[in-house]
């Protein structure tokens, strides 16, 4: 008798042993999934800051943070042409790389420029308002398209499906704010004296 | 100490006031006595005037008059609306009668440079005013008449930020106020336009100080002046003894000349020892300041009805035969006031807009006086030399001990050089008021100042950057939905079957597309072969 219940016993000690490891393990691995997944989360926030934005899509992807999402999975981070050398260098920073040039195959640099639809001869064809990424293009069928300066991403996806070419996407120069000049003053005063 | 105190009561009078918490600063040569050698000047009315009408920061115009119109001396020509901390209006007036020739752009000696929209009036010389409205005893009118008055008459800040009188009361009506501070310390080189006005004219600024004071509501009224101006400390004093001020309403500080001791901050630290922290205005610690030439712009709104159509404006420089101080119409060019002064135009070198530490080159001579242009210098070669070559930084830390803002220009630097902007708020870039001082001291030459100016660009381009992303990104995530869910709308349409519509219906439909569709069939289709043809066109010039 006592050798068969000592079996159920070490086969109850043994069983229960091995339910509560793969339970602690189960929840361990649970935690580090998450973790994971917030990480994952917070660099495709990151990376989507770093993004400028413009929804052209001249990486590939639809979108900004789709491009951000496969950024954080491994895909290469110079595919960036609206964002410029800035957003490459931050890229590279923030996912610890070397930093590399613009990929030529994804176009390439070029100031910030907004689109503008030559009025008149527009004929109302309403395909430049069904490419807008940011419905940034006003108008109706057989009636003129006009795009709202202030909300245009200047992604310049309008041009291509124009029917009669009449898309300009207009270079748009920052404010010039005013030069700062270097400083000069009276030399008669300067604690400094010219030699 | 005590020594040192009576000796300067001795100077000053036993009832003087000093202040003396000054944190860093330099006493540069002040180059003041040339033109304080002689009387404000009236300028006589020039046959063209310029007067500026734009913003320095957007905000919207509102134009009253048209082209070809004969106005009169202080008739509202236009009303500027700012749109910082609330809208605001500020009117500009005629500073003369005669004939608006055209509307358009040009130069402002003002700091910005950039090109302003300005009403050019050509003055027919009979100087026609409209009837004014004085207000005998201002002591009568109410906080609101007096703001509303003070708006009216277009009167801003003389001191150079521009900003409306009239708004900085009706921040004051929104917290109790301890201290109004008229600010009559002119501490930059050169500039001597205060000082000439408390000289001749102090009971008048006494007065506005005092009108001033009733519209705040603020308890005490300090009239902050440098030791170093004897003449405008004592018109100030008989000013202030005089019938006008009998229940002592104003009293007068002695504030050491050490620049910049007339930045906002910095006075507000010496007089009172209140240190206003970041991003926070002076009345919310109880405190207003106005300028001294703002405190003269609100007497002559108030007691005399005139609508600010004036400033005083010095012009100096070794180029000028009579360097003195003007009372300028708004409007005036530059080289009108150095033709007035006796200028030799072969010689000039190069006209400054301001005093010679926080003073920038003026595009043109042909720059029209604004209310915020409160020096001009006509130099001479050597007078002001270019700057000399920029060497290493040695760490002497002289910026550092001169720095009126307290902080560290050298760390501020390596961080603008590295773009670092997280390090760069954290030392409190915004907090340097680009006086210059760092730069005055350094001797590596280093152009601190400016490269502090192209960081705070550089982050606030970021700022901007980001918001855009920001916005773009959602207008982009609420087209997709829109996308989506007009699709699942189509689909769920092709699956209910459409009911018909009935016969009264159905022919006002019909009428309502024929109205949109307002082009005609064949219209349409020679419209479209004709852009066709356009592209083909275009195509073959790119192709040749």
């Amino acid at each position: 008798m006592l050798p068969v219940i000592s079996h159920w016993l070490t086969q109850l000690v043994i069983g229960s042993s091995l339910l509560l490891i793969t339970a602690f393990a189960l929840l361990k691995l649970n935690r580090y999934l998450r973790q994971q997944l917030t990480i994952q989360k917070s660099l495709v926030k990151r990376i989507n800051r770093a993004l400028p934005q413009t929804q052209c899509g001249q990486c590939g992807h639809p979108g900004c943070l789709p491009y951000a999402r496969s950024i954080s999975l491994g895909e290469a981070s110079n595919k960036c042409p609206p964002g410029g050398h800035e957003t490459i260098l931050e890229l590279a920073e923030l996912l610890n790389e070397p930093v590399r040039g613009l990929d030529p195959a994804h176009g390439e640099f070029r100031n910030f420029s907004v689109a503008v639809i030559r009025e008149d001869e527009c004929i109302g064809c309403t395909k430049c308002i069904q490419a807008c990424p940011v419905d940034a293009i006003l108008g109706g069928p057989k009636l003129m398209h006009t795009v709202i300066a202030s909300e245009c991403t200047g992604c310049d996806l309008c041009v291509e499906p124009c029917p009669v070419d009449c898309i300009d996407m207009i270079n748009q120069l920052a404010p010039s704010l005013p030069q700062t000049t270097t400083p000069y003053f009276n030399s008669l005063s300067s604690p400094w004296v010219n030699s | 100490m005590s020594a040192l105190r009576q000796l300067a009561s001795k100077f000053f009078g036993s009832d003087t006031v000093f202040a003396r918490r000054t944190v860093g600063g330099i006493q540069p040569l002040p180059f003041k006595e040339d033109s304080l050698r002689s009387r404000i000047m009236s300028t006589p009315i020039p046959q063209q005037l310029t007067i500026p009408i734009g913003a320095a920061d957007g905000g919207e115009i509102t134009l009253l008059v048209d082209i070809g119109e004969q106005v009169s001396k202080y008739q509202k020509l236009a009303v500027i609306s700012i749109f910082t901390e609330g809208v605001s209006d500020v009117p500009v007036h005629a500073p003369t009668s005669g004939v608006i020739t055209s509307i358009e752009n040009s130069i402002v000696a003002d700091h910005s440079q950039q090109q302003q929209l300005c009403i050019n009036l050509a003055a027919d010389g009979h100087d026609e005013a409209l009837q004014l409205e004085p207000q005998s005893n201002y002591s009568l009118l109410s906080r609101v008449n007096i703001a509303s008055l003070i708006r009216d008459a277009g009167v801003i800040g003389m001191g150079g930020a521009g900003f409306p009188a009239a708004d900085k009361l009706r921040l004051c009506g929104e917290s109790a106020i301890e201290f109004l501070i008229i600010n009559a310390a002119e501490c930059e080189p050169y500039i001597t336009a205060d000082e000439a006005l408390l000289r001749e004219r102090a009971e008048k600024v006494v007065v506005g100080a005092e009108i001033l004071k009733q519209a705040s509501a603020a308890r005490r009224c300090i009239i902050a002046i440098e030791d170093t101006k004897p003449d405008a400390i004592d018109a100030l004093k008989q000013a202030l003894k005089s019938e006008m001020n009998l229940d002592q309403t104003c009293e007068l500080v002695l504030i050491p000349s050490k620049y910049p001791a007339g930045s906002e901050r910095q006075l507000i630290k010496c007089v009172t020892g209140i240190e206003i922290a970041t991003g926070q205005h002076p009345t919310e610690n109880g405190i207003v300041m106005y300028n001294v030439g703002t405190a003269y712009a609100v007497y002559e709104a108030i007691v005399e009805g005139k609508p600010c159509v004036s400033r005083f404006t010095t012009l100096c420089g070794q180029e000028l035969k009579t360097p003195k101080n003007f009372e300028v119409l708004i409007g005036t060019t530059a080289d009108f006031l150095f033709e007035l002064c006796g200028i030799e135009t072969s010689n000039k070198q190069k006209s400054i807009l301001g005093g010679s530490l926080m003073g920038s080159e003026l595009g043109s001579d042909k720059a029209a006086i604004c209310k915020t242009t409160n020096c001009l210098i006509a130099a001479s070669a050597d007078e002001f030399q270019a700057p000399q070559a920029e060497q290493a930084c040695i760490r002497c830390g002289f910026c550092a001990d001169v720095c009126p803002s307290k902080l560290l220009p050298q760390q501020l630097l390596a961080f603008s050089k590295t773009a670092d902007t997280t390090q760069l708020l954290e030392h409190g870039l915004f907090d340097c008021i680009e006086c210059g001082a760092c730069d005055y001291v350094c001797p590596s030459h280093i152009p601190l100042v400016s490269t502090y100016k192209e960081s705070k660009k550089l982050i606030a381009t970021r700022r901007q950057d980001l918001e855009h992303g920001s916005y773009w990104q959602q207008r982009f995530q609420f087209r997709q939905y829109r996308v989506k869910k007009e699709k699942d709308q189509a689909v769920s349409r092709k699956v209910a079957v459409p009911a018909k519509p009935t016969l009264a219906a159905g022919p006002a439909v019909k009428q309502q597309n024929k109205k949109t569709d307002f082009i005609s069939k064949e219209q349409a289709s020679l419209d479209i072969a004709a852009a066709v043809a356009r592209v083909k066109a275009r195509r073959d010039e790119k192709n040749q």
